[in-house]
């Protein structure tokens, strides 16, 4: 028992740092190059993108199981995983400006982008192609939201104090942040040795 | 610049080239999705490892992104603007469950090593954009031309990156070992942080090469 606690953690805590989907298997890239000027909004989005992929991936693991394998329609995973993460991010626009005014405002606009955004999909594919159970999927989903806003995050803070240092030209904007992106990946990769 | 998805890509108005080999230069050099636009980096950088795979997913890609742009305009006085986008989706899918059977059916290990990156195509932005921005305007054929000719495009960037990515870092191409002995391996090129700057120092290069060339893209 205790063992599969214990990979629970490991897998949350891997899935926020040393298999990070943004630093490890490049999901998500374009909000994270286009989004990550200022610290508020890339909050915003991390936000956003964390609450759709924990609730989507456990919807989608559901669906898979339940639905598609005794249906034996394997094959339609991509069509229908879309058609959920699309149709849980109308309904949760729908169900956050009736809640909260403020939340919507802060989050209203990321919503819809989250729908094509890698990072959500690749998530339901990892966790489909890793065959991991309903509560190993929950922390993986949670875990890989966290991940990717700490990128972000930690992205954008940077950006934020580089405003005012000299770029060569060409490497300015896209450029520049990859390379950030870089480095930040071999520093996430250092933690390599605290969990195994 | 740089900024996803689809919603930016409505904006943008489609180029008025007529002739099928001006929308061929315009989809690989002129307006190359990643160096130019820098858009869609997202899924397949991440098997540019490895060559061998690299060279399967661009053709997949190709496949999907002509396919794709083929099919929506050849609909595209059918499907109602509302729910263009959930339309385009469900037709890029459709050409992605056929992409991944084949694939599972004709060369079952490439498929597993690329593991979910092939339904990833789904949500590059370049399939995505090509349709928003140029399918729904223009008669099938040349959307064809025009997907194809910017997948292609991607695929060369996506090609020489993992050139040199598996060159320093395996010291092999294709699996064939190039470098003799005295070659010690890169080992970070082949692991994630090195896509990055390969990918970075190519927007260098490029940017620095044709900065002087007046924009009109």
């Amino acid at each position: 028992m205790d063992n599969i606690v214990l990979s629970w953690f490991t897998i949350f805590f891997s899935a926020i740092f040393t298999q990070n989907v943004l630093l490890t298997y490049y999901l998500g890239m374009c909000p994270f190059l286009g989004a990550s000027r200022e610290v508020k909004t890339a909050a915003g989005l991390g936000t956003a993108v964390t609450l759709v992929m924990a609730c989507t991936t456990a919807l989608n693991w559901l669906v898979y199981y339940y639905i598609l394998i005794p249906l034996n329609l394997e094959y339609l995973r991509f069509i229908i995983f879309i058609i959920v993460i699309a149709a849980f991010v109308q309904i949760a626009e729908i169900v956050i400006e009736r809640i909260s005014e403020k939340l919507y405002l802060a989050l209203g606009i990321f919503l819809p982008l989250i729908t094509v955004n890698c990072a959500i999909l690749g998530v339901c594919l990892f966790m489909v192609i890793r065959e991991y159970t309903f509560v190993t999927t929950c922390f993986y989903g949670v875990g890989s939201g966290l991940g990717w806003m700490l990128a972000i995050l930690a992205m954008a803070g940077i950006r934020q104090k580089m405003v005012k240092s000299k770029v060569p030209g060409p490497l300015a904007g896209a450029g520049i942040s990859l390379i950030i992106a870089g480095i930040m990946a071999i520093s996430f990769m250092g933690l390599a040795g605290v969990i195994k | 610049m740089g900024s996803c998805c689809s919603k930016k890509c409505d904006n943008k108005p489609s180029m008025n080239t007529n002739s099928p080999r001006e929308i061929i230069f315009n989809g690989i050099f002129k307006n190359n999705p990643i160096l130019i636009q820098v858009l869609g980096i997202c899924s397949t950088l991440a098997v540019t490892n490895v060559l061998k795979n690299t060279v399967v997913m661009g053709v997949a890609l190709i496949f999907v992104c002509s396919f794709s742009s083929f099919i929506v305009s050849l609909l595209r006085k059918l499907i109602p603007s509302r729910v263009r986008m959930m339309a385009e989706i469900l037709i890029i899918a459709t050409g992605v469950i056929l992409v991944d059977i084949m694939l599972k059916a004709h060369i079952p290990e490439v498929s597993r090593e690329l593991g979910p990156f092939v339904g990833l195509i789904i949500t590059n932005c370049i399939v995505m954009g090509r349709c928003e921005a140029y399918a729904l305007g223009n008669s099938p054929f040349k959307s064809m031309i025009d997907g194809a000719a910017n997948a292609v495009g991607y695929a060369l960037v996506l090609v020489v990156i993992a050139v040199i990515r598996e060159l320093l870092g395996s010291g092999s191409l294709w699996g064939v070992q190039i470098m003799g002995d005295w070659w010690t391996n890169w080992s970070i090129m082949v692991m994630a942080p090195g896509g990055f700057f390969v990918l970075a120092v190519m927007l260098w290069i490029v940017k620095g090469i044709f900065k002087e060339e007046p924009e009109n893209g």
